[in-house]
């Protein structure tokens, strides 16, 4: 039932080592959360799953997705899996939309790639997508350019472009950070609501282990490109073994989760 | 184009730029005379009802020449711009999107045909091909075009580090649909500014080159008619203003239509200065193509 085998991922830029020998795996319909502070190597490792590390990067090890090895896969093959079986959503929903094409166009574009969708079909399906995602006025909303959006709205755009063409694993890099805080919690039980709708699995990736606490069942912490903790998430949080853990651990419960006893943390 | 008429540049630019195209379109229907035909009986006439220009050496209207000669302006702007657009995209786009050594190969391509003067260029295919005004135009495109090409390396190469072009890979987009959908609908207001500033140096160029007769005897042309005037300008200036002002104000037409067009493009380039350097360098490039003339 694994989806996703990630085995010794290594990724080099020049003679930096920014990814070190990461392995975890995540099941169908599984959520898994990766955590660590900005630097760690966590995006890197999400763009080398599906070959989207940037030029100049070298990775090696190994990425089996659905029982098929994907690392050494030709662009044209990556690409016909990428937006269909494995999607992403981006960390600032204003730079990951494009500024100059419309609303329904950008959700519309994966099922146009993938499903070879006619353009009537395609505004059809965006404008379904817009009311899935809960856009305030649809119907004027898919003709609408991206500056005209707020922040919630415009990441509930990308998730809408993610998950249009039914993936089975959602990448969600750092989803909420460019938002606010009242407006984190409605994308967040959004995302949520969708991807048990679609039995999506998802790879979670955050610097707040308060907010991966809540989506993921197991966690992934890493640190300067290794993964130094490895665990089902009310573990890792009753029991850090790792003292990086730990301090992630009291530091959000000094912040996110108040006073709350350190045997009873809200899951 | 709505924005465009907000600002004064853009305004008397448009205007200055209808009108050429509209003496253009009349010459077609109409002319006060026949353009070619010489009457000894009229020459070195004075601005008169009969004559509103004018008349040349040869009893020529001049009135008639420069509507005649605003075809030839006109064509070869277009066709330049059109030949510096394809050319400059084509070039500035791969040299962008290329793996790093083809593309870095491309950009010293690119920078040793900027430093070729046009003018030479355009002496060279005179000499292989034919002087005519599709010559003329072809040196004047390839001359804007590779100019352009730096141009729009720079843009796709701004662009290219924007999130949605991760996000349009993520969704399975190919190399060429991202090019398409996202990369030159972003760089259209820089390029769509660039190609208007260069119909305005076109127009000079032009000029500049049929004065240097790098263009047949006998094409109406604006530059034609300064080279053949200069002769007696000592005898009889007046007959060099109406010309000449025909090549500053189409110019300067095109030019502050360009500045209207970046002024209303102007909030989606805030803080950048992209469309302002390449336009000095181009300057540069063609002040030094027109040598002596008008």
């Amino acid at each position: 039932m694994t989806l996703l085998r990630v085995d010794q991922l290594t990724v080099e830029i020049g003679a930096n080592r920014v990814v070190d020998d990461v392995s975890f795996a995540v099941d169908r319909g599984q959520r898994l959360g990766i955590i660590g502070e900005s630097g760690s190597g966590k995006t890197l490792s999400a763009l080398s799953i599906v070959g989207l590390e940037p030029d100049g990067t070298r990775v090696s090890g190994s990425v089996v997705f659905d029982g098929v090895e994907l690392r050494g896969r030709s662009d044209r093959e990556l690409a016909a899996i990428r937006g269909e079986r494995i999607a992403m959503v981006f960390q600032n929903p204003l730079r990951a939309l494009n500024p100059v094409m419309r609303i329904g166009r950008q959700i519309s574009e994966p099922l146009r790639i993938h499903n070879g969708l006619s353009r009537a079909d395609a505004a059809a399906a965006a404008l379904e997508w817009c009311r899935k995602v809960a856009l305030p006025d649809p119907e004027r909303t898919v003709n609408a350019y991206p500056h005209q959006l707020s922040g919630g709205q415009r990441q509930r755009v990308g998730i809408a472009i993610a998950l249009a063409c039914g993936p089975a694993l959602l990448i969600a890099d750092e989803p909420t950070t460019a938002l606010d805080v009242t407006v984190q919690a409605d994308v967040l039980a959004l995302l949520d609501a969708l991807i048990a709708e679609q039995g999506t699995a998802l790879v979670f990736i955050t610097h707040d282990i308060a907010l991966v606490s809540e989506v993921a069942r197991s966690i992934v912490v890493m640190r300067e490109g290794r993964i130094v903790e490895h665990g089902a998430t009310d573990d890792l949080v009753r029991q850090p073994r790792h003292e990086y853990t730990a301090e992630l651990v009291a530091a959000a419960r000094r912040t996110s989760w108040g006073d709350t006893p350190s045997d009873e943390v809200p899951a | 184009m709505r924005h465009v008429w907000r600002s004064w540049s853009g305004r008397i630019g448009a205007v200055l730029v209808g009108g050429v195209v509209l003496a253009a379109l009349v010459s077609l229907a109409w002319t006060p005379y026949d353009p070619k035909k010489v009457d000894p009986g009229d020459r070195w006439q004075p601005i008169s009802w009969d004559h509103w220009f004018g008349t040349d050496g040869g009893g020529k209207d001049l009135f008639t020449q420069v509507l005649v000669g605003s075809r030839t302006t006109l064509l070869v702007a277009g066709v330049s711009v059109l030949i510096a657009a394809v050319i400059g995209i084509t070039l500035g786009v791969l040299s962008a999107i290329s793996p790093r050594w083809v593309g870095e190969g491309l950009a010293h391509v690119i920078d040793v045909l900027i430093a070729l003067p046009t003018l030479i260029l355009a002496l060279v295919l005179v000499a292989a091909l034919k002087g005519s005004v599709w010559t003329v135009s072809l040196a004047v495109g390839i001359g804007f075009g590779v100019v352009l090409a730096r141009v729009v390396r720079g843009e796709v190469a701004r662009v290219l580090t924007n999130d949605y072009i991760l996000a349009a890979g993520a969704s399975g987009s190919s190399t060429w649909r991202t090019v398409w959908r996202h990369i030159l609908p972003n760089i259209a207001p820089t390029v769509i500014v660039q190609l208007s500033l260069f119909a305005g140096l076109a127009v000079l160029a032009e000029a500049a080159l049929s004065y240097l007769g790098l263009t047949p005897v006998g094409t109406p042309s604006w530059g034609r008619m300064l080279e053949g005037l200069q002769q007696s300008v000592t005898v009889h200036p007046g007959a060099v203003v109406f010309p000449g002002l025909a090549v500053v104000l189409a110019t300067l037409g095109f030019n502050l239509l360009g500045d209207g067009l970046r002024e209303a493009v102007d909030p989606q380039l805030r803080g950048r200065s992209a469309t302002a350097s390449p336009t000095f360098t181009s300057v540069v490039n063609i002040g030094t193509d027109g040598g002596g003339g008008p």
